[in-house]
C-alpha cells in the first residue's frame, strides 16, 4: 500500500512526463487481461477468410479432405496439450521437393500444410501455411466454429480461450508473430516435414506417436512418386535414425527434436546459447547430447532454482535445467515457452529416465574400469 | 623507398575506410543514444531518486534497471478502479502480471541483459515481445509493441548505443508471480 501511495503522491505532484509510461501500464494491462499483444506482421497476400477457401476439402459440406492431398504424421509431434492432430501437405501437380539439404528442404511455389487440432473429438483449429510466389509462407489460423461444421479466419493477434484445458487453463490459437518465433527459428519455415521427421524407420519408442495415415508418406514414399528429389543417396540407402546408445535415448533426443530443435539449432538466431536440440541427419554423433551432458547452464531463467548447475546431469534429472524448464508452466521458466500451456508428464518421465539411465551407465562405466 | 611504396599506398587506402567505418560507427551510437532519450528508456531503466528540483533520474546508474537493494516481495494492494502501480524509483511495476522489474540494460558482462544478445535477437525482442526474440514473454509495461515499429536501422542504433553504455553491476530481481 505504501508503494500505492508513493505513487498517487508522485502522481499528483505534476510529474506529466511520466504520462506515456502511465498510459502504458493501463495498456499493456488491458493486454494482459484480453491477451491481445504482438504486432501484426506484413502478410505477402491475405489468406481466405474461411478455411474451405483454402482447398483443403473437395466437398465443403460434408468436409471430404480432397483425396489429392497427402495425409502425413511425423515420428516425433510436438506436444499441444493433448491435441489430436491431422495434417496434409499439397504440391502443385507436377511438382517436387528440393531434398538436396536434408536440414531445409525447398518447397515448390503453392505447396499448402494444413494442421488440424481437436480435444476430446472436438475440432479447435486449423493451421494453414502457403508458399507464396515471392518465396514467403502465408501463414494463417481458422478457428472452427462450435457445431463443427466451419472455420473462421482468426485475427493475426491469435485467440486465446478457444477451448478449456485442465487447471483453469486454455487453449491459445496462436498469432501470427508467435507462429513465426518458433518456425523462423531454424533453417527450414516447415518443421514437421522433413528428414528425420519422415524417416522411413520410425522410432517405436517415440513418445505421443501417431499412427501413419494412408499412405503412409515418408521419405521412401516421396522418393519413388518423384515428390522429392535431390535427397543425399545416403539417405535414401539408409534411412535417417538419432544415434542413441539406448532406446530411451533415441526417444528422448527425438522428443527434443521434435519439440525443442526448431529453435535450438545450429542454424537458428539462437545459435549463440549453443544448445543444439535438432538432430542433423549428415552429422555422425548427436549435437543434442554433446550441448547438452554435462554442459553448465550458461543462464538460469527467472525462477530457475540454484542448483541447475548443468543442463543434463547423468543421474541426476531432478536437478538437470533442460528436466527443470520442460517441467514447468510458469511464463518465465517454462519450455517451450509457447504453444503449451500443461506440462507434458509423459516426456518429463522419459526425460527422467533418460537421465537417471545415463547416470548409471557412467557409473557402471567407471566400475568396469576400476576393476580391469 | 621503392619497396615502401606498396606499403605506403596500402595504408593510405585503408585509412579513409577505417576512419569512415569509425564515424558511421559513431553516427550510428549517436542515434541510438538520441532515440533512448526520447522513447522513454530512462523512465523504466534508469532508477528515479528526488533531486533538488523534484524527481529524476539518477544518470549515475543510467539504465541499470531496478536496484538489486531495492526488495520487493509482493504485489501492490489496489482497489478499484486501479489496476498497476509502482515504486519511488520507477522500476518496480506491479500489475495484473504480478511485478516486473526493469532490466539493466548496461554493459555489465555478469548482470546486464543484453550481455547474450546478438543484434538480431535485440530485433526480433522488439518486434515479438519474446526475450531474445524467440523465448518468455516479456512483462508490462514495456512497451514493445510501439518499439516494434521502429525500422531496423532504428533498432540497430538503439543496441549499438546500449552496447556502450558504462557497465553499471546490478542484478535485477526476478519477477513476482501476480496474487492468486
Amino acid at each position: 500500500m505504501a508503494q500505492v501511495s508513493a505513487t498517487a503522491q508522485r502522481l499528483k505532484s505534476g510529474w506529466s512526463h511520466r504520462s506515456a509510461a502511465v498510459g502504458a501500464i493501463l495498456a499493456m494491462s488491458f493486454v494482459v487481461l484480453t491477451g491481445a499483444p504482438a504486432i501484426p506482421q506484413p502478410a505477402t497476400a491475405n489468406p481466405p477468410s474461411t478455411l474451405q477457401e483454402t482447398g483443403l476439402y473437395a466437398d465443403p459440406v460434408t468436409l471430404q479432405v480432397d483425396s489429392a492431398h497427402l495425409a502425413f504424421a511425423p515420428q516425433y509431434p510436438l506436444w499441444s496439450d493433448g491435441a489430436t492432430k491431422r495434417r496434409w501437405i499439397s504440391l502443385p501437380p507436377g511438382t517436387a521437393i528440393d531434398g538436396s539439404d536434408p536440414e531445409a528442404w525447398i518447397f515448390p511455389v503453392g505447396t499448402r500444410f494444413w494442421k488440424e487440432f481437436s480435444f476430446n473429438g472436438e475440432k479447435v483449429e486449423t493451421r494453414y501455411l502457403e508458399r507464396r510466389a515471392d518465396g514467403q509462407w502465408l501463414y494463417a489460423a481458422y478457428a472452427w466454429s462450435d457445431d463443427g461444421r466451419e472455420a473462421q479466419l482468426v485475427s493475426v493477434r491469435g485467440r486465446r480461450g478457444a477451448y478449456p484445458l485442465a487447471g483453469g487453463r486454455s487453449h491459445t490459437i496462436p498469432g501470427v508473430t508467435d507462429c513465426k518465433a518458433c518456425h523462423q527459428g531454424g533453417p527450414s519455415e516447415i518443421l514437421g516435414f522433413g528428414t528425420l521427421q519422415l524417416s522411413s524407420e520410425r522410432d517405436a519408442g517415440a513418445i505421443h506417436a501417431e499412427l501413419q495415415p494412408e499412405p503412409h508418406v515418408d521419405l521412401a514414399h516421396l522418393v519413388d512418386r518423384g515428390l522429392l528429389v535431390g535427397l543425399p543417396k545416403a539417405l535414401r540407402d539408409a534411412p535417417p535414425r538419432i544415434a542413441a546408445a539406448t532406446a530411451t535415448e533415441r526417444a528422448a533426443l527425438g522428443y527434443l527434436h521434435g519439440n525443442c530443435g526448431h529453435c535450438h539449432n545450429e542454424r537458428g538466431s539462437l545459435q549463440n546459447i549453443a544448445l543444439f536440440l535438432r538432430h542433423r541427419a549428415e552429422t555422425t554423433g548427436e549435437p543434442a547430447l554433446a550441448s547438452t551432458v554435462a554442459q553448465p547452464v550458461r543462464k538460469p531463467a527467472p525462477g530457475q532454482s540454484p542448483d541447475a548447475v548443468l543442463r543434463v546431469e547423468p543421474g541426476h534429472p531432478e536437478r538437470s535445467g533442460l528436466v527443470q524448464r520442460v517441467s514447468s508452466r510458469s511464463p518465465a521458466l517454462q519450455m517451450p515457452p509457447l504453444g503449451t500451456e500443461l506440462i507434458d508428464d509423459e516426456a518429463v518421465r522419459l526425460l527422467y529416465r533418460w537421465i537417471e539411465e545415463k547416470g548409471a551407465s557412467i557409473q557402471q562405466a567407471h566400475a568396469n574400469a576400476e576393476g580391469r | 623507398m621503392h619497396r615502401a611504396l606498396p606499403l605506403m599506398l596500402t595504408t593510405a587506402l585503408l585509412i579513409p575506410t577505417a576512419v569512415s567505418s569509425q564515424d558511421s560507427a559513431g553516427v550510428q551510437v549517436k542515434r541510438g543514444e538520441y532515440l533512448v532519450s526520447i522513447a522513454g528508456c530512462h523512465d523504466c531503466h534508469t532508477p528515479w531518486i528526488i533531486g533538488s528540483a523534484g524527481p529524476e533520474p539518477d544518470t549515475k546508474r543510467a539504465l541499470s534497471g531496478h536496484p538489486q537493494d531495492v526488495t520487493i516481495s509482493a504485489p501492490a494492494t489496489l482497489s478499484p478502479p486501479w489496476s498497476g502501480a509502482m515504486n519511488p524509483t520507477s522500476t518496480g511495476w506491479s500489475g495484473p502480471w504480478g511485478v516486473s522489474f526493469s532490466a539493466n540494460l548496461t554493459s555489465d558482462p555478469e548482470t546486464g541483459v543484453l550481455r547474450d544478445f546478438t543484434e538480431q535477437q535485440f530485433i526480433q525482442t522488439m518486434r515479438t515481445g519474446r526475450h531474445q526474440g524467440q523465448g518468455r514473454p516479456i512483462l508490462p509495461p514495456m512497451p514493445w509493441p510501439a518499439y516494434g515499429n521502429m525500422t531496423d536501422d532504428d533498432l540497430k542504433a538503439v543496441f549499438a548505443y546500449l552496447r556502450q553504455v558504462p557497465p553499471v553491476k546490478n542484478k535485477v530481481p526476478d519477477p513476482l508471480p501476480p496474487k492468486q
